[in-house]
């Protein structure tokens, strides 16, 4: 067992992992972070721009469904070739582009989910459209889109391993990279095994706050 | 990349490659989605009855199912099948196996959710009524749970089913002959990006948006309260 194990997770083996799924972490996060700031302004044009402004409404629909009905992997590569730049940029951008279609639609649910008195009373209250917006608004629709929002991050993590194919150094990738110096069959087993397990705990980790929170709402 | 977009030439090339790689591309994805949806189905079916059973083995092991599958990427899944399976059944796995199995298992495991949290949205109430009855198990599920749980999840399954199309594609990262591995290989070989992609891009679309179109008409409809179908009256 020892035999079979010691060379997959040698000092050097591990901490090279580690730099992958730290890696992956940052995606991550940049990604979810810029989605919401994208998805809620996409959701509001959504949302509100009516009548004239109709077509920019259209527009964002069309955004939405484009990247809803394709593949994340195309985009990856598509934009690995068609733009310059830092590799890792690329990869957070194209990450965003896909995690934006589907954080607007989240944010449009919570959107919808605001009693319309709110805004009639932010109104009555001499409230700006932007006014009520930022102190009225937005901190209900967020605070209720938390478990949903939550599981779009899973979803996020999960898709980072996307990058592998682009060479990101996120953590399936420089899994990958060990796994290419073993030749065991064992050894190869136990290392997925452990990569396995790293998504695992981080993800299910999230998806126990899910729960956790969808209680705590019906309650 | 506007330029590119009106390349002749570049055009002529992709008319070229299409019969030979894009078509055949397309259908491998089809078939991978369709095979790997029926998987995924009843995976989803047995499971999801294994999670609402009063057996507390059966539940256990669909939350197992569930939260590992769940909560790994595809691509670790997909990988792990492609270097495994072959010690398995001692031999190369067809590509098509391979994607089958990887997105219907993987699906299996949401659809699962879908149709546990669909039967559970059934009120109990209705279970108790039908065992007063006299029904058993099987035909209460049959005439009183399913038809109330189906109009539920249809909206979701369509949703799964779109979001397996679009997962087809990891097949591309272990060459697996469908229809992102054409484009990319095409268009990284010769570099005329936009016309690899974004044919490819609109040939999965072609699939998913009827689909995303249909879980929302689904959505609507199961949002609205059925209406009594007239009955004839018995002279």
């Amino acid at each position: 067992m020892g035999a079979v194990l010691s060379p997959i997770f040698t000092k050097a083996n591990v901490s090279f992992m580690m730099q992958g799924l730290v890696m992956t972490v940052l995606i991550a996060v940049c990604t979810i972070l810029l989605s919401l700031v994208f998805g809620t302004i996409m959701a509001m044009i959504r949302h509100f721009c009516t009548g004239k402004r109709a077509v920019l409404s259209a527009l964002a629909g069309a955004y939405i469904e484009i990247f809803r009905c394709t593949p994340n992997i195309l985009w990856i590569l598509w934009i690995r070739f068609t733009m310059q730049g830092d590799p890792t940029f690329k990869a957070i951008f194209s990450c965003t582009l896909f995690t934006t279609a589907v954080v607007a639609e989240i944010v449009r649910g919570g959107l919808n989910g605001i009693p319309k008195g709110q805004f009639e009373g932010a109104a009555s209250q001499g409230f700006s459209f932007w006014q009520t917006m930022f102190l009225i608004v937005l901190p209900q629709t967020y605070k209720s889109i938390i478990p949903a929002m939550l599981s779009q991050v899973i979803t996020v993590i999960k898709d980072t391993s996307f990058l592998k194919v682009v060479d990101i150094a996120e953590f399936m990738r420089n899994s990958s990279v060990v796994m290419g110096q073993l030749r065991m069959p064992a050894q190869i087993l136990a290392l997925y095994v452990f990569i396995a397990m790293v998504y695992f705990v981080i993800c299910f980790s999230l998806s126990c706050v899910v729960r956790y929170y969808q209680k705590k709402i019906r309650t | 990349m506007i330029t590119d977009l009106f390349n002749v030439k570049r055009w002529e090339a992709f008319f070229k490659v299409l019969p030979g790689q894009y078509i055949p591309g397309f259908l491998m994805t089809l078939r991978v989605a369709l095979a790997g949806l029926l998987l995924a189905l009843v995976l989803g079916i047995i499971f999801g009855l294994f999670s609402t059973s009063k057996v507390k083995i059966c539940k256990l092991l669909s939350r197992i199912y569930v939260e590992f599958f769940q909560n790994t990427p595809l691509v670790v899944q997909v990988f792990f099948y492609y270097a495994c399976l072959p010690y398995v059944i001692g031999g190369r796995v067809p590509k098509f196996t391979l994607g089958v199995i990887g997105v219907g298992i993987y699906h299996g495991a949401y659809i699962s959710e879908v149709i546990r949290t669909g039967i559970e949205a059934v009120p109990r109430g209705q279970f108790e009524a039908a065992y007063s009855q006299g029904f058993n198990y099987l035909q209460t599920m049959r005439y009183i749970v399913l038809p109330q749980t189906i109009k539920i999840i249809m909206p979701s399954l369509a949703n799964q089913a779109l979001n397996l199309v679009k997962n087809t594609s990891v097949l591309a990262m272990v060459a697996g002959m469908d229809l992102m591995y054409y484009a990319d290989s095409w268009g990284s070989d010769r570099g005329y990006f936009v016309q690899a992609y974004l044919p490819c891009a609109l040939m999965y679309f072609l699939i998913c948006f009827p689909l995303a179109k249909l879980a929302r008409w689904l959505e609507v409809r199961a949002k609205q309260t059925p209406v009594p179908k007239k009955r004839k009256e018995v002279a």
